[in-house]
Protein backbone atom coordinates (compact mmCIF):
# COMPACT_ATOMS: atom_id res chain seq x y z
CA UNK A 1 0.00 0.00 0.00
CA UNK A 2 1.81 3.24 -0.87
CA UNK A 3 1.26 6.23 1.54
CA UNK A 4 -1.16 9.26 0.48
CA UNK A 5 -1.30 12.51 2.68
CA UNK A 6 -3.83 14.69 1.28
CA UNK A 7 -4.51 18.32 3.40
CA UNK A 8 -7.82 20.32 2.14
CA UNK A 9 -8.57 23.57 2.33
CA UNK A 10 -5.57 23.86 4.96
CA UNK A 11 -5.78 27.84 6.84
CA UNK A 12 -3.66 28.49 9.96
CA UNK A 13 -3.69 31.89 11.74
CA UNK A 14 -2.12 32.66 14.66
CA UNK A 15 -1.48 36.12 16.95
CA UNK A 16 -4.31 37.40 14.39
CA UNK A 17 -2.30 36.88 11.62
CA UNK A 18 -2.97 34.34 8.87
CA UNK A 19 -0.04 32.43 7.85
CA UNK A 20 -1.79 30.57 4.90
CA UNK A 21 -5.72 30.28 3.66
CA UNK A 22 -6.92 27.59 1.42
CA UNK A 23 -3.78 25.32 1.07
CA UNK A 24 -4.34 21.70 -0.92
CA UNK A 25 -1.69 19.61 -0.74
CA UNK A 26 -1.04 16.14 -1.78
CA UNK A 27 1.72 13.76 -0.83
CA UNK A 28 2.42 10.81 -2.11
CA UNK A 29 5.41 8.05 -1.87
CA UNK A 30 8.34 8.59 -3.28
CA UNK A 31 8.46 12.73 -2.82
CA UNK A 32 11.00 14.83 -1.60
CA UNK A 33 8.72 17.95 -0.42
CA UNK A 34 10.38 20.79 0.60
CA UNK A 35 8.66 23.81 2.16
CA UNK A 36 9.78 27.01 1.48
CA UNK A 37 9.37 30.27 2.39
CA UNK A 38 10.64 33.39 4.25
CA UNK A 39 11.25 33.37 8.44
CA UNK A 40 7.68 33.38 10.14
CA UNK A 41 5.78 32.37 6.80
CA UNK A 42 4.19 29.28 9.22
CA UNK A 43 6.79 26.42 8.02
CA UNK A 44 7.00 25.00 11.45
CA UNK A 45 3.67 25.43 11.78
CA UNK A 46 2.47 23.54 8.51
CA UNK A 47 4.97 20.71 9.59
CA UNK A 48 2.98 20.67 12.90
CA UNK A 49 -0.49 20.69 11.65
CA UNK A 50 0.74 18.04 9.00
CA UNK A 51 1.96 15.86 11.55
CA UNK A 52 -0.89 16.22 13.99
CA UNK A 53 0.62 18.32 16.94
CA UNK A 54 -1.19 21.26 15.89
CA UNK A 55 -5.28 21.17 16.39
CA UNK A 56 -5.62 25.43 16.18
CA UNK A 57 -6.36 25.27 11.99
CA UNK A 58 -9.14 25.07 9.61
CA UNK A 59 -9.45 22.26 6.75
CA UNK A 60 -9.06 18.57 6.83
CA UNK A 61 -6.60 16.10 7.08
CA UNK A 62 -6.48 12.89 4.98
CA UNK A 63 -4.35 9.95 5.26
CA UNK A 64 -4.21 7.04 2.85
CA UNK A 65 -7.73 8.85 2.01
CA UNK A 66 -9.34 8.39 5.81
CA UNK A 67 -9.98 11.00 7.97
CA UNK A 68 -6.69 11.83 10.15
CA UNK A 69 -8.78 12.03 13.34
CA UNK A 70 -9.81 8.25 12.69
CA UNK A 71 -6.45 6.84 11.73
CA UNK A 72 -4.37 9.02 13.62
CA UNK A 73 -2.90 5.70 15.14
CA UNK A 74 -1.63 3.72 12.04
CA UNK A 75 -0.24 7.74 11.25
CA UNK A 76 1.68 7.78 13.92
CA UNK A 77 3.13 4.63 13.75
CA UNK A 78 3.91 5.29 10.12
CA UNK A 79 5.74 8.86 10.92
CA UNK A 80 8.82 10.47 12.07
CA UNK A 81 8.86 13.89 13.09
CA UNK A 82 12.21 15.37 13.77
CA UNK A 83 11.22 19.19 15.18
CA UNK A 84 13.44 22.25 15.45
CA UNK A 85 14.95 20.95 19.01
CA UNK A 86 15.97 17.83 18.23
CA UNK A 87 14.48 15.86 21.39
CA UNK A 88 17.96 14.67 22.60
CA UNK A 89 18.61 14.33 26.69
CA UNK A 90 21.85 16.41 27.86
CA UNK A 91 21.65 13.70 30.79
CA UNK A 92 21.64 10.87 28.69
CA UNK A 93 24.26 9.34 26.56
CA UNK A 94 23.32 9.16 22.52
CA UNK A 95 22.87 5.02 23.02
CA UNK A 96 20.29 5.89 26.15
CA UNK A 97 18.79 8.48 23.97
CA UNK A 98 18.18 6.16 21.33
CA UNK A 99 16.76 3.13 23.45
CA UNK A 100 13.97 5.44 24.94
CA UNK A 101 13.14 6.38 21.42
CA UNK A 102 12.95 2.49 20.18
CA UNK A 103 11.35 1.46 23.27
CA UNK A 104 8.26 4.87 22.57
CA UNK A 105 7.71 3.39 19.42
CA UNK A 106 7.19 -0.32 20.40
CA UNK A 107 10.13 -1.99 19.03
CA UNK A 108 10.76 -5.07 21.21
CA UNK A 109 14.10 -7.02 22.29
CA UNK A 110 15.81 -4.26 24.04
CA UNK A 111 18.24 -6.72 24.40
CA UNK A 112 21.55 -7.16 22.12
CA UNK A 113 20.09 -7.35 18.86
CA UNK A 114 18.64 -4.08 18.87
CA UNK A 115 21.84 -2.47 20.88
CA UNK A 116 23.77 -3.45 17.72
CA UNK A 117 21.23 -1.66 15.56
CA UNK A 118 21.74 1.47 17.39
CA UNK A 119 25.33 1.27 17.43
CA UNK A 120 24.68 0.96 13.75
CA UNK A 121 22.51 3.48 13.63
CA UNK A 122 25.60 6.02 15.47
CA UNK A 123 28.25 4.79 13.30
CA UNK A 124 26.33 6.01 10.19
CA UNK A 125 25.96 9.03 11.30
CA UNK A 126 29.30 9.50 12.48
CA UNK A 127 29.20 9.19 16.34
CA UNK A 128 31.59 5.93 16.91
CA UNK A 129 33.32 6.50 19.87
CA UNK A 130 30.91 8.82 21.09
CA UNK A 131 28.38 5.91 22.11
CA UNK A 132 28.71 6.48 25.58
CA UNK A 133 29.18 10.28 26.07
CA UNK A 134 26.18 12.21 27.76
CA UNK A 135 25.07 14.05 25.30
CA UNK A 136 25.25 17.52 27.17
CA UNK A 137 28.96 17.09 26.33
CA UNK A 138 28.08 16.97 22.45
CA UNK A 139 28.07 20.15 20.25
CA UNK A 140 24.92 21.02 18.91
CA UNK A 141 25.76 18.98 15.51
CA UNK A 142 26.26 15.93 17.06
CA UNK A 143 23.29 15.95 19.15
CA UNK A 144 21.22 17.08 15.87
CA UNK A 145 23.06 13.68 14.64
CA UNK A 146 21.78 11.60 17.40
CA UNK A 147 18.24 12.64 16.73
CA UNK A 148 18.99 11.99 13.34
CA UNK A 149 20.19 8.59 14.17
CA UNK A 150 16.54 7.68 14.10
CA UNK A 151 16.00 7.99 10.67
CA UNK A 152 18.62 4.56 10.05
CA UNK A 153 16.98 3.25 13.03
CA UNK A 154 13.30 2.75 12.88
CA UNK A 155 11.91 2.69 9.40
CA UNK A 156 8.84 4.90 9.13
CA UNK A 157 7.66 5.59 5.97
CA UNK A 158 7.01 9.27 6.45
CA UNK A 159 9.33 11.60 7.27
CA UNK A 160 8.52 15.41 8.31
CA UNK A 161 11.49 16.68 8.93
CA UNK A 162 11.62 20.64 10.24
CA UNK A 163 15.14 22.40 9.60
CA UNK A 164 17.30 18.88 9.78
CA UNK A 165 20.30 20.50 8.18
CA UNK A 166 20.55 22.95 10.94
CA UNK A 167 24.44 22.67 13.09
CA UNK A 168 25.51 19.73 10.32
CA UNK A 169 28.38 20.39 8.48
CA UNK A 170 28.91 19.61 5.23
CA UNK A 171 29.71 16.44 4.52
CA UNK A 172 26.72 15.51 6.87
CA UNK A 173 24.37 17.83 5.19
CA UNK A 174 25.69 15.60 1.82
CA UNK A 175 24.88 12.39 3.45
CA UNK A 176 21.31 13.31 4.60
CA UNK A 177 20.54 14.72 1.26
CA UNK A 178 21.30 11.03 -0.25
CA UNK A 179 19.55 9.52 2.54
CA UNK A 180 16.44 11.57 1.88
CA UNK A 181 16.45 10.79 -2.09
CA UNK A 182 17.21 6.96 -1.00
CA UNK A 183 14.40 7.06 1.32
CA UNK A 184 12.02 8.54 -1.25
CA UNK A 185 13.41 5.84 -3.89
CA UNK A 186 12.57 3.01 -1.90
CA UNK A 187 9.13 4.07 -1.75
CA UNK A 188 8.96 6.74 1.44
CA UNK A 189 7.86 10.02 1.43
CA UNK A 190 9.64 13.05 2.98
CA UNK A 191 8.43 16.50 4.01
CA UNK A 192 11.20 18.80 4.80
CA UNK A 193 11.73 22.37 5.46
CA UNK A 194 15.37 23.99 5.00
CA UNK A 195 16.96 26.68 3.91
CA UNK A 196 20.02 24.60 2.27
CA UNK A 197 19.68 24.67 -1.38
CA UNK A 198 18.89 21.01 -2.15
CA UNK A 199 20.55 19.25 -4.95
CA UNK A 200 17.67 19.23 -7.82
CA UNK A 201 15.89 15.90 -8.16
CA UNK A 202 12.92 14.46 -9.94
CA UNK A 203 11.46 13.31 -6.87
CA UNK A 204 12.12 16.90 -4.69
CA UNK A 205 8.36 19.08 -5.20
CA UNK A 206 8.61 22.44 -3.97
CA UNK A 207 5.85 24.54 -1.74
CA UNK A 208 5.94 27.87 -1.24
CA UNK A 209 4.77 29.62 1.42
CA UNK A 210 3.99 33.63 2.15
CA UNK B 1 2.19 43.90 13.60
CA UNK B 2 1.43 42.54 9.99
CA UNK B 3 -1.85 43.48 9.37
CA UNK B 4 -1.23 41.70 5.49
CA UNK B 5 -3.34 38.10 4.84
CA UNK B 6 -0.22 35.77 3.26
CA UNK B 7 -1.95 33.14 1.44
CA UNK B 8 -0.15 30.01 -0.28
CA UNK B 9 1.32 30.28 -3.85
CA UNK B 10 -0.32 27.00 -4.58
CA UNK B 11 -4.08 26.63 -3.35
CA UNK B 12 -6.00 25.40 -5.70
CA UNK B 13 -4.37 23.76 -8.38
CA UNK B 14 -4.89 19.98 -8.88
CA UNK B 15 -1.87 17.84 -7.49
CA UNK B 16 0.13 16.63 -10.90
CA UNK B 17 -0.39 19.58 -12.71
CA UNK B 18 1.14 21.50 -9.86
CA UNK B 19 4.06 19.52 -9.66
CA UNK B 20 4.44 19.52 -13.11
CA UNK B 21 4.87 23.40 -13.44
CA UNK B 22 7.04 23.09 -10.31
CA UNK B 23 9.28 20.74 -12.01
CA UNK B 24 9.31 22.66 -15.39
CA UNK B 25 10.26 25.60 -13.54
CA UNK B 26 13.80 23.86 -13.02
CA UNK B 27 14.32 24.09 -16.80
CA UNK B 28 13.98 20.89 -18.24
CA UNK B 29 11.79 20.72 -21.57
CA UNK B 30 8.46 19.47 -21.41
CA UNK B 31 8.31 16.32 -22.90
CA UNK B 32 11.58 14.89 -21.23
CA UNK B 33 9.39 16.45 -17.96
CA UNK B 34 6.23 14.26 -18.74
CA UNK B 35 8.61 11.05 -19.73
CA UNK B 36 10.29 11.69 -15.81
CA UNK B 37 7.08 12.14 -14.66
CA UNK B 38 5.62 9.06 -16.02
CA UNK B 39 9.14 7.28 -14.82
CA UNK B 40 8.35 8.70 -11.42
CA UNK B 41 5.14 7.40 -11.97
CA UNK B 42 6.26 3.60 -12.53
CA UNK B 43 8.41 4.11 -9.61
CA UNK B 44 5.89 4.86 -7.16
CA UNK B 45 3.50 2.15 -8.40
CA UNK B 46 6.61 -0.08 -8.16
CA UNK B 47 7.91 0.35 -4.82
CA UNK B 48 5.62 1.48 -1.98
CA UNK B 49 6.77 1.44 1.64
CA UNK B 50 5.46 -1.36 3.85
CA UNK B 51 3.06 0.46 6.18
CA UNK B 52 2.99 -0.17 10.04
CA UNK B 53 0.32 -0.92 11.77
CA UNK B 54 0.04 -0.06 15.41
CA UNK B 55 2.51 -2.86 17.30
CA UNK B 56 1.19 -2.06 21.19
CA UNK B 57 4.28 -2.66 23.37
CA UNK B 58 2.97 0.13 26.32
CA UNK B 59 4.58 -1.53 28.97
CA UNK B 60 8.07 -1.56 27.20
CA UNK B 61 7.38 2.06 26.74
CA UNK B 62 5.63 2.63 30.18
CA UNK B 63 8.85 0.75 31.75
CA UNK B 64 11.45 2.75 29.07
CA UNK B 65 10.35 6.22 30.46
CA UNK B 66 10.59 5.17 33.74
CA UNK B 67 13.79 4.01 33.56
CA UNK B 68 14.90 6.99 31.60
CA UNK B 69 13.40 9.73 34.13
CA UNK B 70 15.02 8.12 37.22
CA UNK B 71 17.93 7.48 35.60
CA UNK B 72 18.08 11.62 34.27
CA UNK B 73 16.92 12.43 38.24
CA UNK B 74 19.58 10.18 39.59
CA UNK B 75 22.23 12.28 37.39
CA UNK B 76 20.78 15.53 38.81
CA UNK B 77 20.62 14.89 42.45
CA UNK B 78 20.37 18.77 43.20
CA UNK B 79 16.89 18.74 41.65
CA UNK B 80 15.78 15.50 43.31
CA UNK B 81 18.01 16.83 46.91
CA UNK B 82 16.28 20.53 46.56
CA UNK B 83 12.87 19.80 47.98
CA UNK B 84 13.94 17.24 51.19
CA UNK B 85 16.30 20.25 51.89
CA UNK B 86 13.67 22.76 51.79
CA UNK B 87 11.54 20.31 54.06
CA UNK B 88 14.16 19.94 56.23
CA UNK B 89 15.39 23.88 56.59
CA UNK B 90 11.40 25.10 57.37
CA UNK B 91 10.97 22.43 60.05
CA UNK B 92 14.13 23.05 61.59
CA UNK B 93 13.49 26.79 61.94
CA UNK B 94 9.92 26.06 63.55
CA UNK B 95 10.84 25.09 66.81
CA UNK B 96 14.12 28.18 67.15
CA UNK B 97 11.06 31.30 66.24
CA UNK B 98 8.40 29.65 67.77
CA UNK B 99 9.42 27.91 70.95
CA UNK B 100 11.45 24.88 72.25
CA UNK B 101 8.62 23.74 74.71
CA UNK B 102 7.67 20.02 73.58
CA UNK B 103 3.85 20.69 74.39
CA UNK B 104 3.73 23.72 72.05
CA UNK B 105 4.70 22.06 69.45
CA UNK B 106 3.27 18.47 69.27
CA UNK B 107 0.31 20.53 69.03
CA UNK B 108 1.41 22.33 65.75
CA UNK B 109 3.81 19.80 64.44
CA UNK B 110 1.22 17.30 62.41
CA UNK B 111 -0.52 20.42 60.76
CA UNK B 112 3.30 21.86 60.37
CA UNK B 113 4.66 18.98 58.93
CA UNK B 114 2.24 18.12 56.46
CA UNK B 115 2.21 22.45 54.73
CA UNK B 116 6.13 22.30 54.79
CA UNK B 117 5.74 18.67 53.20
CA UNK B 118 2.92 19.99 50.30
CA UNK B 119 5.07 23.45 49.77
CA UNK B 120 8.49 21.07 49.25
CA UNK B 121 6.67 18.82 46.45
CA UNK B 122 4.74 21.97 45.33
CA UNK B 123 8.67 23.47 44.74
CA UNK B 124 9.60 20.38 42.90
CA UNK B 125 6.68 20.22 40.02
CA UNK B 126 7.57 23.34 37.89
CA UNK B 127 10.54 21.17 36.36
CA UNK B 128 8.17 18.44 36.14
CA UNK B 129 7.78 18.74 32.17
CA UNK B 130 9.74 21.91 31.58
CA UNK B 131 12.97 20.33 30.70
CA UNK B 132 10.98 17.93 28.06
CA UNK B 133 9.43 20.82 27.05
CA UNK B 134 12.90 22.71 26.05
CA UNK B 135 14.82 20.13 24.39
CA UNK B 136 11.70 18.97 22.06
CA UNK B 137 11.26 15.64 24.08
CA UNK B 138 7.85 16.60 24.86
CA UNK B 139 6.88 16.56 20.97
CA UNK B 140 8.35 13.36 20.55
CA UNK B 141 6.47 11.90 23.08
CA UNK B 142 2.52 13.57 21.82
CA UNK B 143 3.92 11.53 18.46
CA UNK B 144 4.43 8.17 20.07
CA UNK B 145 1.69 5.84 19.57
CA UNK B 146 1.38 4.86 22.58
CA UNK B 147 -1.51 6.67 25.22
CA UNK B 148 0.44 9.92 26.55
CA UNK B 149 -2.01 9.45 29.65
CA UNK B 150 0.22 6.20 29.98
CA UNK B 151 3.49 7.83 28.92
CA UNK B 152 2.48 10.97 31.62
CA UNK B 153 1.71 8.77 34.51
CA UNK B 154 5.33 7.05 33.80
CA UNK B 155 6.36 10.64 34.38
CA UNK B 156 4.40 11.41 37.29
CA UNK B 157 5.23 8.03 39.31
CA UNK B 158 9.30 8.89 39.23
CA UNK B 159 8.38 12.31 40.48
CA UNK B 160 6.57 10.50 43.64
CA UNK B 161 8.98 8.04 43.80
CA UNK B 162 12.04 10.88 44.21
CA UNK B 163 9.85 13.42 46.12
CA UNK B 164 6.86 12.63 47.87
CA UNK B 165 8.27 9.02 48.81
CA UNK B 166 11.65 10.75 50.53
CA UNK B 167 9.72 13.12 51.69
CA UNK B 168 7.13 10.79 53.50
CA UNK B 169 10.52 8.64 54.93
CA UNK B 170 11.93 12.05 56.13
CA UNK B 171 9.10 13.14 58.19
CA UNK B 172 9.11 11.30 60.85
CA UNK B 173 12.43 11.91 61.37
CA UNK B 174 11.41 15.63 61.13
CA UNK B 175 8.63 14.74 63.77
CA UNK B 176 11.33 14.12 66.73
CA UNK B 177 12.27 17.56 66.57
CA UNK B 178 9.22 18.78 66.65
CA UNK B 179 8.21 16.81 69.52
CA UNK B 180 5.77 14.56 67.86
CA UNK B 181 4.26 11.63 70.27
CA UNK B 182 6.42 8.48 69.44
CA UNK B 183 2.77 6.23 68.55
CA UNK B 184 2.05 8.72 65.94
CA UNK B 185 5.54 8.40 63.20
CA UNK B 186 4.03 5.42 61.41
CA UNK B 187 0.91 7.18 60.38
CA UNK B 188 2.53 10.70 59.52
CA UNK B 189 4.73 8.45 57.47
CA UNK B 190 1.92 6.24 55.45
CA UNK B 191 -0.15 9.50 55.41
CA UNK B 192 2.14 11.53 53.81
CA UNK B 193 3.13 8.47 51.03
CA UNK B 194 -0.87 8.43 50.48
CA UNK B 195 -1.07 12.43 50.16
CA UNK B 196 2.11 12.93 47.98
CA UNK B 197 0.74 10.64 45.34
CA UNK B 198 -2.57 11.98 45.18
CA UNK B 199 0.02 15.56 45.18
CA UNK B 200 1.82 14.63 42.74
CA UNK B 201 -1.10 13.63 40.24
CA UNK B 202 -3.14 17.02 40.89
CA UNK B 203 0.32 18.79 40.43
CA UNK B 204 0.90 17.51 37.71
CA UNK B 205 -2.02 18.71 35.73
CA UNK B 206 -0.86 22.58 36.59
CA UNK B 207 2.81 21.72 35.40
CA UNK B 208 1.17 20.37 32.21
CA UNK B 209 -0.74 23.75 32.04
CA UNK B 210 1.98 25.82 32.44
CA UNK B 211 4.90 24.20 30.84
CA UNK B 212 4.79 26.40 28.02
CA UNK B 213 4.55 29.40 30.35
CA UNK B 214 7.66 31.45 30.30
CA UNK B 215 7.29 31.95 34.05
CA UNK B 216 4.61 29.52 35.59
CA UNK B 217 5.62 29.13 38.79
CA UNK B 218 3.24 31.73 40.50
CA UNK B 219 0.82 30.45 38.23
CA UNK B 220 0.99 26.88 38.78
CA UNK B 221 0.86 27.58 42.46
CA UNK B 222 -2.44 29.90 42.22
CA UNK B 223 -3.93 26.98 40.09
CA UNK B 224 -3.11 24.16 42.37
CA UNK B 225 -3.31 24.65 45.65
CA UNK B 226 -7.02 24.71 46.22
CA UNK B 227 -6.88 21.11 44.96
CA UNK B 228 -4.53 20.33 47.50
CA UNK B 229 -6.63 21.61 50.28
CA UNK B 230 -8.96 18.17 50.61
CA UNK B 231 -5.39 16.06 50.58
CA UNK B 232 -3.69 18.52 53.18
CA UNK B 233 -7.05 19.07 55.76
CA UNK B 234 -7.39 14.97 55.80
CA UNK B 235 -2.92 14.43 56.24
CA UNK B 236 -3.05 16.35 58.49
CA UNK B 237 -6.31 15.19 60.70
CA UNK B 238 -4.52 11.67 59.99
CA UNK B 239 -1.97 12.52 62.25
CA UNK B 240 -4.14 14.63 64.62
CA UNK B 241 -5.67 11.88 65.47
CA UNK B 242 -2.96 9.26 65.92
CA UNK B 243 -1.65 11.63 68.97
CA UNK B 244 -5.41 12.01 70.06
CA UNK B 245 -5.47 7.98 70.02
CA UNK B 246 -8.94 8.56 68.00
CA UNK B 247 -9.32 5.77 64.93
CA UNK B 248 -7.03 6.66 61.90
CA UNK B 249 -8.51 4.38 59.20
CA UNK B 250 -11.19 6.84 58.57
CA UNK B 251 -8.87 9.82 57.64
CA UNK B 252 -6.72 7.28 55.85
CA UNK B 253 -9.23 5.78 53.49
CA UNK B 254 -10.40 8.89 52.41
CA UNK B 255 -6.22 9.55 51.32
CA UNK B 256 -6.73 6.31 49.86
CA UNK B 257 -10.41 7.33 47.59
CA UNK B 258 -8.38 10.68 46.73
CA UNK B 259 -5.66 8.79 45.57
CA UNK B 260 -7.89 6.45 43.58
CA UNK B 261 -9.56 8.89 42.38
CA UNK B 262 -6.59 10.96 41.23
CA UNK B 263 -4.86 8.09 39.26
CA UNK B 264 -8.40 7.56 37.51
CA UNK B 265 -8.94 10.44 36.56
CA UNK B 266 -5.56 12.86 36.69
CA UNK B 267 -3.61 11.04 33.63
CA UNK B 268 -6.33 12.21 31.05
CA UNK B 269 -6.16 15.39 32.41
CA UNK B 270 -2.58 16.03 32.44
CA UNK B 271 -2.56 14.42 28.34
CA UNK B 272 -4.94 16.97 27.60
CA UNK B 273 -2.88 19.81 29.02
CA UNK B 274 0.07 18.84 27.79
CA UNK B 275 -1.82 18.92 24.20
CA UNK B 276 -2.75 21.93 24.94
CA UNK B 277 0.48 23.49 26.24
CA UNK B 278 2.01 22.27 22.89
CA UNK B 279 -0.63 24.09 20.92
CA UNK B 280 0.24 27.55 21.99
Amino acid sequence: MSLCLQARQLSCERDDRSLFTGLDLDIRSGEIVRIEGPNGSGKTSLLKILSGQLSDYQGELFWNGAPMKRVREHFLANLLYLGHAPGIKAGLSPLENLAWYQALSGEQNVGGHSEDQRLDALEQVGLAGFEDVPAGQLSAGQQRRVALARLTLSPRALWILDEPFTAIDRHGVAALERQLTMHAEAGGCVIVTTHHALTASPLLRRIALG
Amino acid sequence: MHSTSHSASDSSSDGAARSASQRSAHGSSPSALESALQEAGAVKEAQAWPLLEHQGGLMLAVKATLVRDLTLLLRRRGEVLNPLVFFALVITLFPIAISPDPELLAVIAPGLLWVAALLAALLSLDSLFRSDYDDGSLEQLLLATQPLAALSLAKVAVHWLLTGLPLALMAPLLGIMLALPAGSYAVLALSLALGTASLSLIGAIGAALTVGLARGGVLLSLLILPLYIPVLIFGAGAVQAAILGDGVAAHLAILGALLAAALMLAPWAIAASLRISING
